[in-house]
């Protein structure tokens, strides 16, 4: 009784102290009400209707990509990349477990950084979308069509690869750098060695214009500097490329310290087609080298690796004009270009102010001859030749910059957790908001092309801690959505994003969602265990291998009963989805698979290797709920002992 | 309460055994004894539904919902046609409709006694909206146990060849 009374009494009084709240809110905040009011519309996707672009936001540790739409923040798919995914059984079916080999054999994780999408004339073609595995050097490309993973390739002599991937304005190019540099080629030598000896690896790797298939060109062998951000030339500039460099002191150990002792360090512009023709006339040196290149194949839905053996190198000494140093404060993190080309952007992490060289300046110097020494024969322009303009923010810890197409350029900065709108040109700041926190990369969505779509710019912040409904020590990083189609940047909107973004990348949906394939057609599937009709559905032994020809349609495998499976044999399940309907997969998993289940389009073959271990009728099912019979969707596997004589046979509704 | 679980339990191993033809010899005695109970349950049930099953009956002047409004079909058989929608067949619905018996759905075989062409291409072309707005499809997929006709994307063409393989059956 005495409890119940101080629990009325405490409600009371709660009651009391909410409602005088909340009148108060409704009493003096008609504006910002109406204000807030407004910016829900802004970001409100009515059921049923779609975003007006597309985000892929790179997984970092997941080693995936994810899309979102844009302005409603919804997640719509984790595209499996670099990483295993049970999800579809990527990396874990026959068909994918290629894509994951490198030169240090099978690798099913890395860390993912940084996409960009194709471009034709500068501007997004919306055709594939490339992002790199940092760990063990890879790029990746994924098809825009189907958003699945279709090539992935390694990058040799290089290590934490991070100043990647970025494109050429004409997709010629995906670009490759090294963030530490090593011994190359790699040899058993004293880290105290590093200073002199260590190289730092600019890969140039091709891009296949019709099918997008890559291949590694040219490294250019440059000092044994830390290669951190990278963007290419475009309009005018285009033709060249730049890098950040940090650690110019080649320390190799603590780096916290001994990296930041140089008042400057620098941005490397690279004039790539003159190392094309360089190369094109048969310069550059042959290396012995080992990497995979690793190609799925959407006929036969089946990925094939090759390990490649040799690399071009090319030393950069010895093709004179074709690079140089920009002197850029203080350990400069992001490298960005404008989209007119004229003017690159190196955020000093440790400085204050951002530092704008001019592309004219530069060509300039170079003309004039006008140097401040050299570093490794490489030519150092003088800084006050190159420079454009300083943007004198009062921001800490300056980043990466995106821009709007109309003249602004948004830079982000980590230490003092904002986004800083600023005008090219004036370097005057218009405008600065705060992030939720400690922002990285921001993403306009066309941002870093000749033709931005200036309307939201979307912050990736690094730490979220009280944004969202807390989910234990762990939790999604968060992004903020701002409107910037005005002066004033506006922050609409908030959302979890998952693993760890980096960078992204940005479209409008119409680019994409009309092309969007949906189904995979049976009558072009060639896959060499596929059956187009369940009449070829059979069971092969041979010797310890089975080979079971599978189809699946709404709600039945043919065949669903197996007999003559023995111990120790190992059955491969080669299922074909025989609907050819949109957004009908089907899936399967079987009892005391080592892998992980399948999921399977329309028109698709995918195949699980599944090795019975123990005597007995073992059940499979299909994981995906595709009909009001899916619970009737099963079969079962008779396992008999080794020695058994049991002949294989095979049915369904016998 | 107690009953009625165990009335329903019947029912439904009743229900089960239906499907399970092969199994009743060995189970005989198990099931014999279930079934006399309650015989007149089910019984009862299945009089609520018309005398002929909707796949028995004939409705040649039906002719479905979806993009065929009317077929002309020429007296002779043209082969080529034929073999072609028997490729397609193999390929795109032999996985549920065996050609001379009841499978995941109804068989081909004589389907021209029974329905129009137009129903027989509308309910390949358009079968999402032909078991919601056409009374006799509607029915068909009560019949055959609620498994949906799959849409297989054919073209109008496809479906023509299908259903000129069906005039050979």
């Amino acid at each position: 009784m005495k409890k119940y009374s101080h629990f009325s009494t405490t409600l009371l009084v709660l009651t009391l102290i909410f409602s005088s709240c909340g009148n108060q809110g409704k009493g003096n905040s008609a504006s910002s009400g109406a204000l807030s009011s407004n910016n829900a519309e802004k970001v409100y996707v009515a059921p049923g209707e779609h975003d007006d672009f597309y985000a892929f936001m790179s997984g970092g540790y997941s080693g995936n990509l994810t899309v979102y739409g844009l302005p409603s923040g919804r997640m719509f798919k984790e595209i499996p990349v670099f990483s295993q995914f049970a999800t579809s059984g990527y990396g874990y079916s026959e068909e994918t477990k290629p894509m994951l080999n490198t030169s240090f054999g099978f690798v099913p994780w890395d860390d993912s950084h940084h996409p960009d999408i194709s471009q034709t004339n500068g501007e997004l073609d919306g055709r594939w979308i490339f992002i790199n595995g940092n760990n063990t050097p890879r790029i990746a490309r994924i098809s825009l069509t189907t958003f699945e993973t279709e090539e992935i390739i390694e990058v040799p002599n290089s290590a934490g690869n991070h100043s990647s991937s970025f494109i050429t304005e004409n997709t010629e190019y995906v670009v490759a750098g090294t963030r530490f540099s090593v011994p190359v080629p790699q040899q058993d030598m004293p880290i105290k060695e590093y200073k002199g000896n260590f190289k730092g690896a600019l890969s140039f790797i091709s891009v296949d214009p019709e099918h997008g298939h890559m291949s590694l060109e040219f490294q250019i062998l440059m000092p044994g500097f830390n290669y951190d951000l990278s963007h290419p030339g475009r309009g005018k500039s285009h033709g060249w490329f730049f890098f950040t460099t940090y650690n110019t002191e080649e320390a190799n150990s603590l780096l916290e310290v001994n990296a930041s002792q140089n008042d400057k360090d620098f941005i490397a512009a690279i004039n790539w087609k003159k190392i094309e023709e360089y190369v094109n006339a048969g310069g550059g040196t042959k290396m012995p080298a080992n990497y995979a290149h690793n190609v799925y194949d959407e006929g036969t839905h089946t990925a094939t690796s090759t390990m490649k053996k040799e690399v071009l190198t090319v030393d950069p000494t010895k093709i004179p004009g074709a690079v140089y140093f920009l002197p850029t404060p203080k350990s400069p993190h992001g490298c960005d270009v404008d989209p007119t080309g004229q003017y690159i952007i190196g955020n000093g992490k440790l400085s204050a102010d951002l530092t704008v060289h001019s592309f004219d300046k530069m060509l300039a110097a170079i003309e004039g001859k006008k140097f401040d020494g050299e570093a490794y024969g490489i030519p150092i322009l003088k800084f006050e030749d190159v420079l454009a303009g300083q943007v004198k923010s009062g921001g800490l810890g300056p980043l990466h910059t995106e821009f709007d197409g109309q003249g602004n350029a948004f830079t982000t900065f980590f230490i003092s957790s904002e986004v800083v709108k600023w005008k090219l040109g004036t370097w005057e700041v218009i405008d600065r908001k705060p992030t939720y926190y400690s922002v990285g990369h921001l993403m306009i969505p066309g941002g870093n092309s000749r033709k931005p779509f200036g309307k939201y710019v979307v912050a990736m912040n690094k730490i979220t801690k009280d944004r969202y409904l807390p989910t234990g020590p762990e939790m999604e990083h968060s992004a903020q959505l701002y409107d910037i189609s005005g002066d004033k940047m506006e922050l609409i909107y908030d959302f979890p994003t998952h693993g760890e973004p980096h960078y992204a990348a940005g479209c409008p949906a119409e680019l994409l969602a009309p092309k969007s394939k949906k189904i995979y057609r049976l009558d072009e599937n060639k896959h060499p265990f596929g059956i187009t009709t369940p009449t070829d559905a059979k069971v092969v032994r041979e010797g310890n291998e089975v080979h079971v020809y599978m189809s699946t349609i709404r709600s039945h495998f043919t065949p669903d009963n197996i007999e003559g499976i023995k111990v120790g044999d190992k059955v491969y399940f080669h299922i074909t989805n025989h609907e050819q309907d949109f957004d009908v997969p089907h899936g399967f998993a079987i009892i005391g698979q080592n892998t992980s289940e399948l999921l399977i389009m329309p028109g698709q073959t995918k195949t699980s290797v599944w090795e019975p271990k123990q005597v007995g009728v073992w059940p499979f099912y299909c994981t995906d709920f595709c009909s009001a019979l899916h619970q009737e969707m099963q079969g079962y596997v008779r396992v008999s002992p080794a020695n058994s004589k049991i002949e294989i046979s095979w049915s369904l509704g016998e | 309460m107690k009953i009625r679980s165990k009335s329903v339990t019947i029912i439904f191993s009743l229900l089960l055994m239906a499907c399970g033809g092969k199994e009743e010899k060995k189970q005989e005695g198990f099931s014999v004894d279930r079934t006399k109970t309650t015989t007149e349950k089910p019984v009862e049930a299945t009089p609520a539904v018309s005398a002929t099953p909707p796949s028995e009956r004939v409705a040649l002047n039906n002719k479905g919902v979806g993009p065929i409004k009317s077929i002309t079909l020429d007296a002779e058989i043209d082969q080529a046609m034929a073999k072609e929608g028997e490729e397609i067949y193999g390929r795109m619905c032999l996985a549920c409709h065996k050609v001379d018996k009841k499978f995941i759905g109804p068989a081909p075989i004589g389907v021209l006694e029974r329905r129009s062409p137009e129903w027989v291409m509308n309910m390949i072309l358009n079968p999402e909206v032909m078991v919601k707005q056409d009374p006799l499809a509607k029915e068909l997929l009560g019949e055959f146990n609620g498994a949906p006709m799959a849409n297989q994307g054919l073209t109008e063409e496809q479906a023509r060849a299908v259903l000129e393989y069906f005039r050979t059956l």
